[in-house]
């Protein structure tokens, strides 16, 4: 008996969103984010043709590969990939740009690129896939590693870990958020959210590696982060054709963020004390006491969905720059007649 | 005008051939003075270059801006001055020492100097008491003090006052308030100097009508205008000199030209990136995803852009890179003129890359590369260097009105979704259906399953798909290297001068052009007859092979020390390597025709 596919809004299959085979290390984390970023295009009915999927290098930087077979993709340079971005979706406002990044990528070599394209709010998805090592090099410390932590070459990190959460809100991030590979639920409910923002969402997730950090005492391995992991919401994402459910009773204890979209996002709050992801000073705090006190803790961190993007702030046409037609990007022989005109007989105009 | 001064003085006048040289101090406003006196002697018809010699620095430090008449119409640079202004009391020992046998010297004479040389005339100028006298408030005075050797000179040189007038007035837009106090300054000193001086020189400016229809215009304002006009859609640069004002010019001329006067959206996005890294990553982002994009840098720029570059030419995205080139290696003298980054743009990026780099050397040139530029990326899929530098970029040349683009914009090869429908086999990026090295793009947000490829820097097959195989690697750079011979035939070509038994050749590019065209009349003047080839882009076309094989010696002129283009001249074509003798000299300044002609009549004894 052949049981049909079942099919999205737009007649898909979640096969169609598929990539190629990856040829990342069995139980990588990075293979589990690159299924969400499957099921979530899948489920929100997304069109593969107005994605674009980009990253930089490392393994996290592959993954495009490995999922939106039928989206353009672009797999960049080391730490280069913010640019890329921001260069591509200046060029075609139309498209939905999810990046993969790494934390070396992200918190080393690419970190200034990193925090100017948070600062410009260029409209990305942004994923760093975070496993606090160099796994392609065969296990160096990367930016993000626990202070104190072990590896089996690299011997005993000196140095403090770069927070890839504080950084971009020290940038003026308008979408901050930290989750798990090992919570594939959070991941998806947050991915949504970020692909309904429209300025730079950034997702931190720890991703780990099970090859070169994986063992108990490291903070971004599964034991550690199923053990650790102290979720602030337990968050529902509601497209904005769908009518909000969860009923607001009592105020603090369900949060619901409008997106720019429309869409919401519905944030139950797991302790009533807790962070507001609108409070940006109290996303400071937060972060910074939860290094402190080395609490893994996840959902969204900092939301604020009106900041303008780039484009906004270029005043950009509606119409991609890069579908112009001669006529819009050529201005017209007066133009360059009368610029003559002007210089030939030296009076301004 | 009828001057009250008595001319020459039993000296042969000498009319319209001669160089000012200006020494001031760099933020003491003397642009405003300098190019006022360039723009009134070519309005008076009379041919003009105007260069102006400045330090790294905001203020305090000597600067020098010679502007050269001359009635054949010669722009190169001139190691001697006739005419000196002296406004810089740090140098003005050494500026008076340079002066050329015969000439004259202005000074403030509030200075006092010692009046050392016999062989030159000394005007002192009462700068103070003329600023003094000017209903001008005080903070201002420093500024407008300039305008008294524009008025002093104009009544030496006999510069006609009423173009300086309608100079002004050009500087200053219209308005009234700084034109009349300027104004004023200049006629004060004028008719100071009609009451005062007793000319004994012989130099003086005469009306002729060469100049008609012509433009003043700095290469920088002309690459832009070029860049609009080739429809750039995206620019993204960092601040460096000299490439800066490009991009200043290019941000006003699309806010004229490219903004909806009813809405206020902009047809273009100008972004201001954290380095020539971020630069030239959005402008390649910006290209993949279809947009006409470009970056303005110089050396240190180029440098930074490496690993880009590189992945440009493999990944084979279209872009456009300006390089107004300065003095380097290293930070190197940021504010002086060099072609020293021939080599290092040709072959940007490691491994084995070769880009393709266009050479202006004349402002119509400039402006038509900028837009031809665009076109050759999108035809190409690769990036397209134009070399401009300091000297062609920062300074005001004549040219005749730009030519407006003759050819419709060419975006390549592109397939649409439609296309995508009806074609008659599978679409791979990278495969050369053409026979010419170039695949077919398409774009991303192209509705079609069939036409997505993830680009990328990693060895890939014909599909783009990440490949170690031996075979794609190599085919892939067989085409690379099949695309750059179709570059060989689509870059502009050279332009040839042979001359009938002419044994020597010259060959350059760029802005030594002025100084080789200059040079070679010289040596016609002593018997030489050279034939001239002005290479205008890389890779070579067989025509320059042609020319080194038709001539006994080929010297190849050019503004950097290690002899970049003679290099690559032998490397190219090994079999004619012996008659490529190179001729490069660098100080950071243009090349002078004397410069040129001694190197080649040493050579040739």
């Amino acid at each position: 008996m052949v049981t049909k596919a079942r099919v999205n809004e737009i007649g898909l299959t979640r096969n169609d969103y598929k990539g190629r085979p990856s040829t990342l290390c069995l139980g990588c984390g990075h293979n589990s984010i690159a299924n969400q970023i499957i099921a979530v295009c899948y489920e929100m009915s997304l069109n593969p043709h107005d994605l674009i999927k980009l990253s930089g290098i490392g393994c996290s930087s592959k993954s495009p590969a490995y999922f939106l077979n039928r989206s353009h993709g672009f797999n960049a340079l080391h730490g280069r990939m913010p640019a890329i971005a921001t260069g591509a979706t200046t060029a075609n406002r139309r498209l939905i740009a999810i990046g993969v990044s790494g934390d070396g990528d992200t918190g080393s070599i690419g970190l200034g690129q990193f925090k100017h394209m948070v600062r410009r709010n260029v409209p990305v998805v942004y994923i760093v896939e975070n496993n606090g090592v160099y796994a392609l090099t065969k296990g160096q410390f990367s930016a993000t590693a626990d202070f104190g932590q072990q590896l089996k070459y690299a011997g005993v990190n000196e140095l403090p870990p770069i927070d890839v959460c504080l950084e971009a809100l020290a940038a003026d991030a308008s979408f901050v958020a930290r989750s798990f590979a090992g919570d594939s639920n959070q991941v998806r409910q947050l991915l949504k959210a970020a692909i309904s923002h429209k300025g730079t969402a950034v997702l931190d997730i720890i991703s780990p590696c099970v090859t070169f950090n994986n063992h108990e005492t490291s903070t971004k391995s599964y034991p550690y982060g199923k053990a650790h992991e102290e979720p602030l919401q337990d968050i529902t994402y509601i497209p904005e054709y769908e009518p909000i459910v969860v009923k607001v009773h009592e105020p603090g204890e369900v949060q619901a963020v409008q997106m720019h979209d429309g869409s919401h996002l519905m944030l139950k709050k797991l302790d009533p004390d807790q962070h507001d992801p609108t409070d940006k000073v109290g996303a400071f705090h937060l972060l910074e006491e939860a290094r402190q006190a080395h609490q893994f803790i996840t959902g969204l961190i900092y939301v604020d969905a009106k900041r303008q993007t780039l484009a906004e702030i270029s005043h950009l046409i509606d119409t991609p720059l890069a579908l112009l037609p001669e006529e819009r990007l050529r201005p017209p022989r007066e133009a360059l007649d009368s610029i003559m005109e002007h210089l030939t007989c030296c009076r301004k105009v | 005008m009828t001057s009250l001064v008595s001319k020459s003085n039993g000296h042969q006048s000498v009319i319209n051939d001669f160089q000012i040289m200006i020494a001031t101090v760099n933020g003491s406003g003397s642009q405003t003075a300098n190019t006022v006196l360039l723009r009134a002697i070519f309005r008076m018809g009379i041919p003009v270059t105007g260069k102006n010699i400045f330090p790294s620095n905001i203020q305090g430090l000597p600067t020098w801006f010679s502007i050269r008449v001359n009635k054949h119409g010669y722009i190169a640079r001139l190691e001697d001055y006739h005419v000196l202004v002296a406004m810089s009391q740090q140098t003005i020992g050494e500026d008076i020492e340079m002066l050329a046998s015969g000439g004259i010297c202005l000074y403030p004479e509030e200075w006092k100097i010692k009046r050392t040389r016999q062989d030159i005339t000394y005007y002192p100028m009462p700068v103070k008491a003329l600023t003094d006298m000017a209903d001008v408030p005080a903070n201002l005075r420093p500024y407008i003090a300039n305008m008294v050797y524009v008025g002093v000179l104009a009544t030496i040189l006999d510069i006609d006052l009423s173009q300086i007038a309608f100079a002004i007035d050009y500087h200053f837009n219209g308005k009234a308030k700084p034109v009349n106090m300027n104004m004023a300054v200049v006629r004060a000193a004028y008719e100071w100097a009609q009451d005062h001086i007793a000319k004994s020189d012989p130099y003086t400016v005469e009306h002729m009508d060469t100049t008609n229809g012509m433009l003043l215009i700095d290469g920088n304002s002309a690459a832009a205008l070029g860049a609009v006009f080739g429809g750039v859609s995206v620019v993204a640069w960092y601040p460096i000199t000299p490439s800066t004002s490009l991009i200043d010019a290019l941000r006003q001329d699309l806010t004229d030209l490219r903004t909806d006067p009813d809405t206020g959206e902009a047809t273009y996005a100008v972004i201001q990136a954290e380095d020539e890294i971020g630069a030239i990553g959005m402008v390649i982002g910006a290209g993949w995803a279809g947009a006409r994009a470009m970056t303005a840098t110089s050396g240190p720029g180029i440098s930074l852009m490496s690993e880009f570059a590189g992945m440009a030419y493999y990944a084979e995205v279209p872009a456009v890179i300006w390089d107004v080139q300065r003095m380097g290696p290293s930070t190197g003298l940021p504010t002086r003129t060099s072609q020293g980054d021939l080599i290092s743009a040709y072959f940007l990026g490691h491994g084995d890359t070769r880009h393709v780099v266009l050479l202006p050397g004349s402002i119509p040139e400039v402006f038509e590369f900028g837009w031809r530029a665009f076109d050759l990326a999108d035809r190409l899929q690769t990036l397209i260097f134009v070399l401009s530098d300091l000297d062609l970029g920062m300074n005001l040349w004549m040219s005749p009105p730009f030519e407006y683009p003759d050819t419709p914009l060419d975006r390549g090869k592109i397939l649409t979704a439609e296309e995508l429908d009806n074609l008659d086999r599978k679409y791979a990026r990278y495969e050369d259906w053409d026979g010419d090295g170039i695949g077919y793009r398409v774009l991303p947000g192209t509705d079609r399953d069939t036409g997505a490829y993830l680009a990328r820097g990693t060895g890939h097959n014909a599909q783009a798909v990440y490949s170690e195989r031996a075979k794609d690697w190599v085919e892939n750079m067989e085409r690379l290297n099949r695309k750059h011979d179709t570059a060989r035939q689509l870059v502009p070509q050279p332009v040839v001068d042979q001359v009938d038994g002419a044994e020597i050749g010259l060959i350059a590019y760029g802005t030594t052009d002025a100084c080789v065209v200059e040079g070679r009349e010289r040596l016609q003047q002593q018997g030489i007859k050279t034939s001239y080839l002005r290479v205008r882009a890389l890779p070579f076309s067989d025509v320059t092979c042609d020319f080194i094989d038709q001539h006994d010696r080929v010297y190849v002129i050019e503004n950097n020390t290690d002899g970049q283009m003679a290099r690559l001249l032998r490397m190219e074509y090994p079999e004619l390597a012996a008659r490529v003798f190179s001729l490069a000299y660098a100080d950071g300044l243009p090349l002078t025709p004397r410069w040129m002609t001694t190197a080649i009549l040493e050579q040739e004894r």
